[in-house]
């Protein structure tokens, strides 16, 4: 049952991945993104991951990907794009450096290499330290003791992000139209003189 | 019923995961799309955190899986900000590809 479910799921995970990579339109890549990332879920309910797997749904598939959405609906980008590479050696640099990265972790991921000492942040597992506690209190249980340093960090960078949110998404000082109006002058002037370089480049050659 | 009864082993997650990070690097790398290459950005953070969860199964720590709750909040930081600069630089130029920023280059 345990190596159905893998199956079934690793197949939708590796289904959704290749989505987000080969979908032209960005609305696609992110509902295969929600694929993978439920996938994801259910291998984190298989490891006895159970706060995670619930995080991963609210946060991910909920949250993240509804600003993805949010985005691409707001920016109208919702057309498709195309995949012409317009740098001629990307695309099969790419795909060797992907191969590359695949070999080495698979190299890694081939042999046992699970080791260390076990258990060092409290177990996992009931039956391992007798104490009749959930998922939820063991993670709990290290985040405010043994991560609570980065814990309180995580806080801080969360307000960080926040306020660059807010500055990035604000506008300045000036009153809405004018700057309206000062943005499309400024795009104008940079556009005719993207065109004049190209001009002269012609030209020269 | 062979099927069933095999054994999921920790190295089975293992793969998957290198597939799934690979997927999402050769992602970022061919595709033009801004918001695209955040997707696999996203793709790879996942890769990760099933590889910590699979540590922390495989050595019985419950520490792999608090280390996942920092990626999860990194990549939820990640987004708000990159999608900020994303929106930002859409109001300045119509496109959100690659290639149209790269004005930026010195």
């Amino acid at each position: 049952m345990e190596f159905a479910i893998f199956v079934i799921f690793a197949a939708l995970a590796m289904a959704g991945a290749l989505g987000v990579v080969l979908a032209r339109n960005p609305v696609h890549c992110a509902l295969s993104l929600v694929v993978t990332l439920i996938s994801v879920a259910v291998f984190f309910l298989q490891q006895d991951a159970q706060l995670l797997a619930a995080v991963q749904v609210i946060v991910y598939a909920g949250a993240v990907v509804v600003l993805f959405l949010f985005v691409i609906m707001l920016l109208g980008v919702d057309r498709e794009e195309s995949l012409r590479e317009s740098l001629p050696y990307q695309r099969p640099a790419a795909f060797v450096l992907g191969a590359i990265t695949l070999a080495e972790v698979l190299f890694l991921a081939g042999r046992t290499w699970a080791t260390g000492a076990s258990s060092q942040r409290g177990s996992l597992d009931e039956r391992v330290d007798g104490e009749n506690l959930g998922n939820i209190e063991r993670v709990a249980r290290s985040l405010f003791t043994d991560f609570l340093w980065p814990f309180e960090l995580t806080a801080a960078l969360l307000v960080i992000a926040v306020v660059g949110g807010v500055v990035l998404a604000r506008r300045s000082g000036q009153p809405v139209e004018l700057l309206d109006e000062a943005e499309d002058e400024q795009a104008e002037e940079i556009e005719e003189e993207v065109r004049e370089e190209a001009h002269e480049e012609e030209a020269v050659t | 019923m062979t099927l069933a009864a095999a054994d999921v082993t920790a190295n089975y997650y293992l793969v998957l995961a290198a597939l799934l990070f690979t997927v999402g690097a050769i992602g970022l790398l061919v595709r033009r799309n801004v918001l695209v290459m955040f997707m696999c950005v996203e793709l790879m953070l996942n890769a990760a955190n099933l590889t910590f969860v699979t540590f922390a199964r495989e050595l019985d720590d419950v520490g792999g899986q608090a280390i996942v709750f920092f990626t999860l909040v990194v990549a939820a930081a990640e987004v708000a900000v990159g999608l900020g600069i994303i929106v930002a630089i859409f109001r300045r130029r119509r496109g959100a590809t690659a290639d149209d920023l790269h004005i930026l280059k010195g």
